[in-house]
């Protein structure tokens, strides 16, 4: 049983694409091992920055003969057939047997497949894995047409056990595999040869390369956090940034330095961002101040100076990149100590999308859309408008221009030297959230308000220029924004009708889309639209109160077809139910990790309200649950028995059996019991649902399951007597009124 | 490894020199015309295109005028020196050159830390890309190293290393100096020792006033289309000459006026008058014109062209 060994040396292979090609490279090869037949115990993969490495562990020496029949065409099959037959297994009519089947005389071939050694095996499938290797991306150098992520110089593949190691014998665009590879570039320059992974690792090590890149990431972390306990301090965990680091060298010697006293007083999300981004720093934090004051530095090499010289130069560049941090956060300081009026006056000039304008309509818009909201939050009205007014400002600095992953996070920094109120302050930073599924939400009121109407603002605007997200493509992170609002109505447990923000929004935009174009009597046709919005609830009364008003106060308004009025009554609220569609998409997703099925959220979308997030969640549970009972799954298939004999005799009479069941044409005791059951179940819901205590609706109607269960098992619905037929019919009807009061149960499958 | 210490700015471009001519470099001098980089002299635009061999090294002198601080920034300058190597085919030990280079000119490799950091080269302006590394010496940019894979739009075959350094930023870290200004041009010890201020704070100071301030912008816009419609009638010429006979491509003076739009779109771009979404359009503008540029040069001799083949039609 060989080891198998694989190191193709390169030159250096940025660090973010090792972790992708030790993978591809590990499935790659065993995939095709296998494949050709050959198995193994274990393989691991490693990688440096200028090497890639596959160890496998007992590899088979042979893949195993194998012997195929083929059953052919008939003995006194045409001549067509069988020379067919001899092209597709390669042999020739003497290599066929004749065989007796109970079709009588049928040509057979036997074609027999010696097992080949691994190291044939083994040069295959490298080389074709070297030619078709998943890179992100890939050159080519010098004359030759090889990809590889940067120059390939050499390969290592040894087959190796107890009786020595055998070099695989393959060749790739002139490079030739051998049983040599080198040290550390400056450190231990000169070749050395091996004979199995464990020398290998070994020589290594002793020429300076630490091959394991988790060892290299522990020793990494081990000895920067060491360094700076040992001066009370402690190292800011970035998993992101170790990992990067550690796919940078080969022999890792982590040098801890000083920040000059200058820079100090940063703010330490500069000081980490600056010292990460340019330098791939690690932060070192004084954990009695919150302060950063030191960095860790990893380099690639020992030197005679300990380090004292890379530290200096390493030093040196960082102060230069903090002076400039330095510049810009006092040039910021000083406007926003002036109110930050300088940065909103240039958000007008900035733009966010083309079609949507500049970033200070924006604003404007999001600032009108959070006082709106902010009752429904229990924020302040004027707090919120105040800070979504603000919000934004940051992005005008020179320091989220240079770093534009401290947006927000600037802005906290720069709404509390303006001397805005606390809550004002929270919100520039916290609006932003939450950014994915994990991270956290905005708790304070005035953070709720300013975050929901920016997200909402942003998905109305991209809704009304038509810019949706299609497959995987999604480039303004609207489905983020989508789950972004969901999570904070539903983790905040907030009562919020979403339909009327997203009419107002919508028609916010289409307002000002058309601006320019609309004739004055549009333009205020739709100003005032949208302030009956906030009164009516929702587009369509709102529309019609626009007229109602226009008509009584001056001349008599009419929408005549074809104007772009007429258009937009009709396209507005198709927009409007796509975008809540959208969130109720958005919407299963997130509760599918809840195990609350998709055909659950269907059943409750149908029901009144769902746009009120948080009341079609409690529907969702309280039916999810009642679902998982005995007596609520069989109720489910009652109900459907009941609507569907119901929906066929209507289908079939031509009429609707909606009222008068009447319990005195009961002729069966479970039929009695059934008026009885609905009645008393009737009484049950409409309270409960008044009190939006919905696992009490659904518990009443769970226990319609066993009454009608006896119903149909005891009573023929069709009968000859047609009084009591129609009876039966709309007692059916009642049924069905009665459960889909709770749930549209035609939706749930199975 | 001991290692002799340059003293001045010019003794490091002066060692660069010397060790790339041992290396078999044809030592260039710089082009003569106003360019952003050093990736824009002929030498390397157009020669990494095309099969034949080449290997040059040259100083660049590069505008940015972008960049004009009036002499007062300790590290940004509009008016720098790039020293720029081209070697097609890359030779497999161009690292090893490369370091080679660094210990030419006083980097001691057993106290600095050399790290090849990814960083993928791409020039919208001459529609080219390549694949390589900044290099880094103690955490400081020293260089730019990039495999061409495309220059023009034209696939290069074969390929064509290029090393770029940034002499300015290179030099203060060997000389250890804070401030370009106060660099030794010459030898400190010289009759008359200058300063890299000496030579080039005041002209700082004037270009960057006229960069930002006075440049006529309506004349820009107009040198700006008179060079690109320049460059597009000089290669509508056929290729057949009449009056010497011969087939003579005018690719050098079309690509000239291809370099002056590009040059004249920096100077706008300084004075902040191209918008955001012009930009774009004036940069697709220039890699028009590089693009047609290299489309001619691979019909010439320099570019591989042989009578030969195009007769058999390859």
């Amino acid at each position: 049983m060989p080891d198998l060994l694989i190191e193709l040396f390169s030159e250096e292979i940025p660090a973010r694409m090792q972790a992708g090609a030790r993978e591809a490279l590990k499935k790659r090869v065993t995939d095709g091992l296998v494949e050709a037949g050959l198995t193994y115990a274990a393989a691991q993969a490693f990688s440096t920055p200028r090497r890639l490495v596959l160890a496998v562990d007992g590899l088979t020496a042979r893949s195993p003969d194998l012997r195929e029949e083929r059953k052919g065409p008939k003995v006194d099959a045409p001549e067509k057939a069988l020379e067919g037959f001899l092209r597709s297994t390669g042999l020739t009519r003497d290599q066929l047997e004749a065989r007796d089947t109970k079709k009588g005389q049928v040509w057979f071939a036997v074609i027999d497949k010696p097992g080949r050694p691994a190291a044939e095996i083994v040069a295959e499938v490298l080389e074709a894995t070297i030619r078709n290797f998943p890179w992100p991306k890939s050159m080519r150098w010098g004359t030759g047409s090889l990809r590889w992520v940067r120059p390939l110089h050499s390969i290592l593949c040894i087959l190796s056990d107890e009786n020595g190691a055998e070099i695989v014998p393959m060749d790739v665009d002139g490079i030739r595999a051998g049983d040599t590879t080198r040290g550390h570039r400056f450190m231990a320059p000169d070749p050395f040869s091996v004979v199995s992974f464990e020398d290998y690792a070994a020589k290594l090590k002793r020429a300076k390369v630490v091959l394991d890149q988790d060892e290299r990431a522990e020793h990494i972390w081990h000895a920067a956090t060491n360094a700076a306990f040992a001066s009370g301090l402690e190292v800011v965990e970035d998993k992101g940034l170790l990992t990067e680091v550690a796919g940078l060298v080969e022999w890792p010697v982590v040098l801890m330095g000083k920040i000059g006293e200058a820079f100090l007083d940063l703010p330490p999300e500069v000081l980490q961002t600056s010292m990460k981004e340019h330098q791939k720093f690690f932060s070192v934090r004084d954990p009695k101040t919150g302060r950063i004051v030191r960095f860790v530095t990893v380099a690639n090499r020992e030197t005679p100076d300990d380090g004292e010289t890379i530290l200096h130069g390493n030093g040196k560049v960082l102060a230069a990149r903090l002076s400039d941090a330095a510049f810009f956060w006092g040039n910021d300081l000083k406007i926003a100590q002036d109110g930050m009026e300088e940065w909103l006056d240039s958000l007008s000039h900035v733009t966010f999308q083309s079609e949507l304008g500049s970033q200070a309509l924006r604003i404007d818009r999001i600032a009108t859309l959070a006082r709106e909201i902010a009752p429904m939050v229990g924020a302040d009205p004027d707090l919120a408008e105040q800070a979504a007014r603000v919000a934004k400002a940051d992005l005008a600095s020179e320091m989220v221009y240079e770093f534009p992953e401290l947006q927000g996070i600037m802005g906290r920094y720069y709404a509390q030297a303006a001397g805005l109120p606390a809550e004002v302050a929270e919100a520039c930073e916290m609006h932003y959230k939450p950014l994915g599924p994990a991270d956290d939400l905005p708790q304070a009121p005035v953070s709720v308000a300013v975050a929901l109407a920016d997200k909402l603002d942003t998905l109305a605007g991209f809704w009304a220029i038509d810019e949706k997200p299609t497959g995987s493509k999604d480039p303004f992170a609207l489905r983020r924004a989508a789950l972004g609002i969901i999570r904070i109505i539903l983790e905040h447990d907030l009562r919020i009708g979403l339909e009327r923000l997203i009419d107002m929004q919508l028609l916010t935009h289409v307002l000002a889309l058309n601006l320019d174009t609309a004739e004055e009597r549009d333009r205020f046709f739709l100003e005032h639209l949208v302030d009956e919005i906030a009164r009516h609830g929702v587009f369509g009364a709102a529309f019609h109160a626009v007229i109602d008003k226009l008509t009584h106060k001056d001349e008599p308004v009419e929408i005549e077809e074809g104007t772009w009025l007429a258009r937009l009554r009709k396209s507005l609220p198709e927009m409007s139910d796509d975008l809540l569609a959208f969130f109720h998409d958005r919407l299963k997703v997130h509760l599918r990790g809840a195990g609350i099925r998709h055909d659950v959220i269907d059943a409750c979308l149908a029901m009144p309200q769902a746009d009120d997030l948080r009341l079609l969640v409690k529907r969702a549970e309280a039916l999810n649950a009642a679902l998982a009972t005995e007596d609520g799954e069989n109720l489910v298939q009652g109900f459907k028995r009941a609507n569907n004999i119901l929906s066929q005799a209507e289908e079939k009479d031509g009429v609707e059996y909606r009222f008068g069941a009447d319990v005195k044409f009961a002729e069966d005791a479970t039929e009695t019991a059934l008026f009885a059951a609905l009645d008393g179940a009737d009484a049950a819901i409409a309270p409960a649902l008044q009190a939006e205590d919905f696992t009490a609706a659904m518990a009443a109607m769970a226990s319609l399951r066993a009454p009608i269960d006896a119903f149909f098992e005891a009573v023929q619905i069709n009968t000859d007597n047609d009084i009591v037929r129609r009876n039966r019919l709309n007692l059916l009807y009642r049924i069905r009124e009665t459960c889909l009061r709770v749930a549209d149960l035609t939706r749930i499958e199975g | 490894m001991t290692v002799d210490k340059p003293r001045s700015f010019q003794e490091i471009i002066l060692r660069l020199q010397g060790y790339w001519a041992a290396k078999g470099c044809a030592v260039l001098q710089p082009y003569d015309m106003e360019v952003g980089a050093g990736t824009f002299h002929p030498a390397t635009t157009l020669r990494s295109l095309g099969s034949r061999p080449w290997a040059a090294a040259y100083v660049q002198p590069s505008r940015r005028p972008t960049d004009g601080r009036y002499g007062e920034n300790p590290n940004r300058l509009q008016h720098y020196y790039q020293y720029q190597v081209l070697i097609k085919p890359s030779p497999p030990d161009l690292q090893e050159l490369y370091l080679g280079s660094l210990a030419a000119i006083g980097i001691d490799f057993d106290y600095h830390d050399i790290r090849f950091v990814e960083d993928d080269w791409e020039s919208p302006t001459l529609g080219a890309w390549g694949l390589g590394w900044e290099v880094w010496c103690d955490g400081m940019e020293v260089s730019q190293f990039t495999y061409f894979q495309q220059v023009g739009g034209h696939d290069c075959h074969p390929v064509s290393g290029e090393l770029t350094y940034g002499l300015e930023r290179l030099a203060m870290y060997v000389l250890g100096i804070d401030h370009v200004m106060e660099m030794p041009f010459n030898d400190p010890d010289a009759p008359i020792p200058l300063s890299y201020g000496d030579v080039f704070r005041q002209t700082e100071e004037e270009y960057s006033r006229w960069n930002f301030d006075v440049a006529d912008t309506d004349k820009l816009f107009q040198f700006f289309e008179a060079a690109e419609a320049e460059c597009v009638r000089i290669l509508d010429h056929p290729q057949d000459d009449p009056r010497s006979g011969k087939r003579i491509i005018m690719v050098h003076p079309a690509y000239d006026q291809c370099i002056k739009a590009s040059h004249f779109f920096n100077l706008l771009d300084a004075r902040g008058v191209i918008s955001v979404t012009e930009r774009q359009a004036y940069i697709g503008r220039v890699r028009a014109l590089a693009k047609r540029c290299a489309d001619a040069f691979v019909e010439t001799n320099a570019g591989g062209w042989t009578a030969d083949a195009a007769a058999e039609g390859v």
